[in-house]
């Protein structure tokens, strides 16, 4: 308890460490909102939610991680090869399992992608050990306020990759003719499929892209932070977190509160103790949940 | 004899039954460990079937029960005799003896007590997690069960991450095992009594009318938030008694990897139920059988790749096979379960 005042007391002594963790928690914050945005894609389009989330997240990690170390490639090249990559493994999970769960219940999607999350990241267990792997970018570190606040270049960098992946989603979104397909298909599945539209083929490439996305994501996270076979489970639950916080298909909504529960961890993890952090991401879910309930028992009336 | 089995063979094959239960582990002397864990796997399965295959609310967070139950008795049975503090922070080192009485009396003692404890933490829990529906109440449900293993592994007065160490059973260490099947056994057994009772009962008739359409039962004056609470509770006495129980049995644990396992036990009991098939009686113990022989198989067969071929058969049985054998059968062999076709209507509809 001494400590946790203590702590508090910090922060208001040196106001410009507030500033360091809210900017450090907002670069975290970005990655969450685009794993978040792929699920919101995939939740919003063919109703299935995937709690493989995380793990598209870590093996995109590990494709850009391996070819580093095992053929030289650059890093930041890590990043597009994981698209592609993570597109084709995202394609066959499609194929395999995700189009037999779109028609079922909502369970069952649940439970289907559970199975797949443990078996993703076992097998990257195997393949990889269950050691934290990063990669190093040669980058300087730019220091603001007497080295309160470090500002390494790196995740600088990865925070503008991100920024631009999910710049060129929505643009593709809002101005392609998939991008109209994949609205139309999320408005009304069988009205599209009356209009013409391939759902089956809007489906495959909705979750392709997911998929990529995170592939993405996860190749930035690498080169900034660590990954390890078994983070994927956190990166879903935040994942949950920032869409049932902001809601379907609400894009600014999944960018705030991703950056929000970026800084909420940081500070959380500030003032509790950094063994507290992913407790602080399942506290927020569960808040969330809560908040939500309680609107809606206002909009409904019952038997008393 | 013979006349009166075949009108009514029910309690003839439940006496059967019985007693092979009773003389299971003196007849497999080498397996009375896996029959206990056997035990635990079909009464988590049946728990779970009681909110999830009857009421329809699949809850991905039953092990919080487990966990919780499992702390619950180990710090009353710790309690009874020493502080808790003292205790933890030693590690299972120090001279914290137990005399065979108070070993006794912190089991049996503490294992109902974990019961009662995780049935009350189930009406609280519930009370805040069930007015989400569907997925909403499974991701709910798992966010509590990852949630209460991160800060329990964070509270260095039961232990923090490294767990509590229980002392061992007094006495010869076979005797020990069996004294925890039977433990196992009997909560079974009581459990499926129980259920057996409870499925025919207006209550069950309530479980199943909230499953089907909860809109419709609370239309017809089935105040639904109460009926899934005290189900909820009910099931969640009976995993906090297991958790109780697995705890001596397992001597020492930890927070993560074994009392709040949610990628473990919490998964698994979940494909029992589904392997079994969903909102039947015997689906359950079918599923954790079945599931139990698969899980060992593949442990040995395949060491390395357990999980990963664990993870493929959760995702098989739920993709392809999710009504079970039982409802495999059903479709197969309707009369078994009294279900009457009428054959002339049946192919006039083909």
């Amino acid at each position: 308890m001494d400590q946790i005042l203590g702590n508090i007391g910090l922060l208001i002594e040196f106001p410009v460490v507030n500033l360091a963790i809210i900017i450090e928690g907002l670069m975290i914050g970005a990655l969450f909102a685009l794993a978040a945005y792929g699920l919101a894609l995939v939740w919003g389009v063919m109703n299935v939610k995937n709690l493989a989330q995380g793990d598209f997240v870590i093996a995109g990690g590990y494709v850009s991680w391996w070819l580093v170390n095992n053929i030289g490639m650059h890093p930041l090249l890590g990043v597009p090869v994981a698209f592609v990559v993570m597109w084709g493994i995202g394609w066959a999970t499609y194929k395999l399992v995700i189009s037999r769960v779109i028609e079922r219940d909502l369970f069952t999607s649940l439970l289907a992608t559970f199975g797949l999350a443990i078996m993703m990241a076992q097998i990257m267990n195997l393949m990889f050990g269950s050691d934290t792997q990063s990669l190093t970018l040669d980058m300087p570190v730019l220091e603001f306020a007497d080295g309160f606040i470090q500002l390494p270049m790196a995740k600088v960098l990865g925070v503008l990759m991100a920024s631009a992946l999910a710049l060129g989603v929505v643009l593709f979104m809002k101005n392609s003719r998939m991008g109209q397909a994949i609205r139309a298909t999320a408005q009304d599945a069988r009205a599209a499929r009356v209009l013409g539209i391939d759902t089956e083929k809007v489906y495959a490439f909705t979750f392709s892209l997911n998929s990529a996305i995170c592939g993405a994501a996860g190749a930035i996270i690498v080169m900034v932070w660590v990954i390890q076979p078994f983070y994927g489970i956190t990166y879903s639950i935040r994942a949950f977190v920032v869409v049932t916080a902001a809601g379907l298909g609400n894009l600014p909504g999944v960018i705030a509160a991703g950056l929000g529960i970026g800084a909420a961890e940081q500070y959380g993890g500030h003032i509790f103790g950094i063994g507290y952090q992913q407790a602080i991401a399942v506290i927020i879910l569960l808040l969330v949940l809560i908040v939500r309930l309680l609107q809606q028992r206002r909009n409904r009336q019952v038997l008393q | 004899m013979l006349q009166t089995y075949k009108n009514n063979p029910k309690p003839f094959l439940h006496g059967v039954l019985l007693i092979f239960i009773i003389v299971a582990p003196f007849w497999f002397p080498n397996f009375t460990t896996q029959l206990a864990t056997l035990w635990l796997f079909i009464i988590v399965a049946m728990t779970w079937d009681m909110t999830g295959g009857q009421m329809g609310y699949n809850s991905l967070g039953n092990i919080f029960f487990y966990g919780t139950g499992m702390y619950a008795a180990a710090v009353f049975a710790i309690s009874l005799v020493y502080d808790v503090g003292d205790y933890t922070s030693a590690f299972g080192g120090g001279r914290f003896d137990f005399t065979d009485q108070q070993y006794f009396t912190g089991f049996i003692f503490g294992s109902l007590f974990a019961g009662f404890f995780c049935a009350i933490s189930a009406f609280i829990v519930g009370y805040l997690t069930f007015g989400l529906r569907g997925p909403y109440f499974a991701i709910g449900t798992l966010g509590v069960a990852i949630a209460a293993g991160e800060l329990v592994s964070n509270w260095e007065w039961v232990g923090g991450g490294q767990g509590i160490v229980l002392p061992v059973y007094p006495g010869d260490l076979d005797d020990g095992k069996i004294f925890i099947y039977y433990a196992f056994a009997i909560t079974g057994v009581v459990l499926f009594t129980f259920l057996n009772w409870l499925y025919k009962t207006r209550f069950g008739a309530a479980m199943n009318a909230i499953r089907d359409d909860e809109e419709k039962a609370e239309a017809m004056g089935i105040h639904t938030l109460r009926y899934k609470l005290i189900t909820w509770a009910m099931a969640a006495f009976f995993v906090g008694i297991v958790g109780g129980i697995s705890a001596f049995q397992l001597i020492s644990f930890e927070p993560l990897e074994t009392a709040y396992q949610t990628i473990n036990l919490g998964i698994f009991m979940v494909v029992c139920v589904l392997l079994g098939g969903k909102g039947t009686l015997w689906g359950p113990i079918i599923g954790a059988i079945l599931f139990h022989v698969i899980k060992e198989v593949t442990w040995s067969y395949f060491l390395g790749w357990q999980w990963v071929a664990l993870g493929f058969l959760i995702v098989v049985t739920v993709v392809y096979f999710q009504d079970g054998l039982m409802g495999w059968l059903k479709t197969k062999k309707p009369e078994w379960f009294g279900i009457r076709v009428d054959q002339k209507e049946f192919e006039a509809a083909e």
